[in-house]
């Protein structure tokens, strides 16, 4: 039987693929690596493409698309850690820029989430009456 | 007798209360099957990036990301504080945050500065009225929070870490324990901390493709990312399973009331009865 390594594909929402392979095929960002068992410990991150992992069992490949991430290869246990989100600088600052925003205006509004509050708690204390009048109607009745 | 029509809305009103309260439960029970699961979808990136992680603190010398070098003065302090964007799930939400406005408390008697990470509307909310310095936020997350909604939120946090205008990162959430029990609590996020990591195996180095720097941050970028991740889905299975008890409380409670009130609208019934009847025999009498 030919020699096979442990594959792990997971994603920080799930487990993607977990198995034995004989080969398998990484878009590495220095170009494609082919890892066959008992590769060098290495660590680089991967482009977005598909990871072809060759299986002992099945003739086909099992052919999975990544959107970037980290490879690391041990020995006998390849790890591939693929981003569920399509990662780029710009990207990333956009986002940072979007949550900052949202958090000034959230400060400029505060006038009116603290209205909010209030008419909670307005609520709450109209409630807690309602309670203490049916309460007062409920010992008067007996 | 006019008290009892008043009382037959107020049994009525109760019994739609129960409704909605049945309802929310059922649904939250739903939901939080669902979000467990998504806790344990989490866990084996979690696991996996950790140990590669806690290799690299180990392993490579000449290169110490920012992320793993613990400053000696820490002169602001960042806090994430994660909370659901729906109330009515019990303490939750408020028992979290008592637990970070001490921290917060503990933090300014020290002389450190704070700035806040609000993730959900709860604590957005909090943090606001508060007066807290929020950096940034992010809301409405729904029941299936993505890591990529996350991204820019917490990186407005890391940025300043690096940038050394806080010198800490702290995350505050809810723990998921089961579904009866939910606990507050605060970790420190960065910089991380090699017992966090757990030691590692062996005495051996990566060969890195292009370089190490460039490969270690964009690993510790994403374990930290994951951490946080992590943090999202347990609070949302905390919420969901709080929710569901707090519900079923209020179904319970509802129907308690139904009961009392049902007994007081019959005994107002009887008392009307009998006093008609005593009505009607004392005029027989006077006619007789």
């Amino acid at each position: 039987m030919a020699m096979t390594v442990h594959v792990d594909v997971v994603s920080a929402e799930e487990l993607i693929f977990s198995g034995l392979a004989e080969v398998v095929v990484v878009p590495g960002e220095m170009g494609e690596l082919g890892i066959y068992p008992r590769h060098a410990p290495l660590l680089t991150r991967i482009k977005s493409g598909s990871v072809r992992i060759k299986r002992p069992d099945i003739a086909e490949e099992e052919l999975i698309y990544v959107s970037g991430g980290v490879l690391e290869v041990q020995p006998n246990v390849v790890t591939i850690l693929s981003d569920t989100a399509i990662r780029g600088k710009d990207l990333d600052e956009a986002r940072a820029l979007e949550a900052k925003q949202a958090a000034e205006e959230a400060m400029k509004n505060r006038t009116s989430d603290l209205d909010y509050a209030q008419a909670q708690s307005e609520l709450l204390e109209a409630v807690a009456q309602l309670r203490a009048i049916s309460q007062i109607r409920k010992s008067a009745g007996h | 007798m006019a008290g009892s029509k008043e009382i037959r809305t107020k049994i009525k009103s109760v019994e739609n209360t129960r409704k909605i309260t049945r309802a929310m439960e059922m649904v939250a029970a739903a939901k939080m099957r669902r979000a467990q699961e998504r806790m344990r979808a989490a866990r084996p990136y979690a696991d996996k990036i950790r140990a590669v992680a806690a290799h690299l603190s180990h392993a490579n010398a000449e290169y110490k990301h920012a992320f793993l070098v613990k400053r000696e003065t820490i002169k602001k302090v960042g806090v994430i504080v994660i909370t659901s964007d729906k109330g009515l799930c019990g303490g939750l939400n408020s028992n979290l945050l008592r637990l970070v406005v001490g921290q917060m408390k503990t933090w300014d008697s020290e002389g450190k500065g704070i700035a806040v990470c609000a993730i959900g509307n709860k604590g957005l909310g909090f943090m606001n009225r508060l007066g807290a310095d929020v950096k940034s936020n992010l809301t409405g997350l729904g029941d299936a929070p993505h890591l990529a909604s996350l991204i820019g939120a917490v990186k407005v946090m890391l940025d300043a870490y690096v940038a050394g205008e806080i010198d800490a990162i702290h995350i505050g959430y809810n723990h998921f324990v089961n579904t009866m029990k939910q606990e507050p609590c605060i970790e420190q996020l960065l910089p991380l901390s090699g017992e966090q990591l757990g030691a590692a195996q062996g005495n051996w180095d990566y060969i890195y493709e292009p370089d190490a720097k460039v490969v270690i941050d964009e690993l510790l970028l994403r374990y930290v990312e994951s951490l946080v991740y992590q943090g999202v889905v347990e609070n949302m299975a905390s919420e969901q399973s709080s929710r569901m008890v707090a519900m079923k409380a209020a179904s319970d409670n509802a129907k308690s009331v139904i009961a009392d009130l049902k007994l007081v609208y019959n005994k107002a019934r009887q008392a009307a009865i009998t006093r008609e009847i005593s009505e009607i025999c004392s005029g027989a009498a006077a006619v007789g």
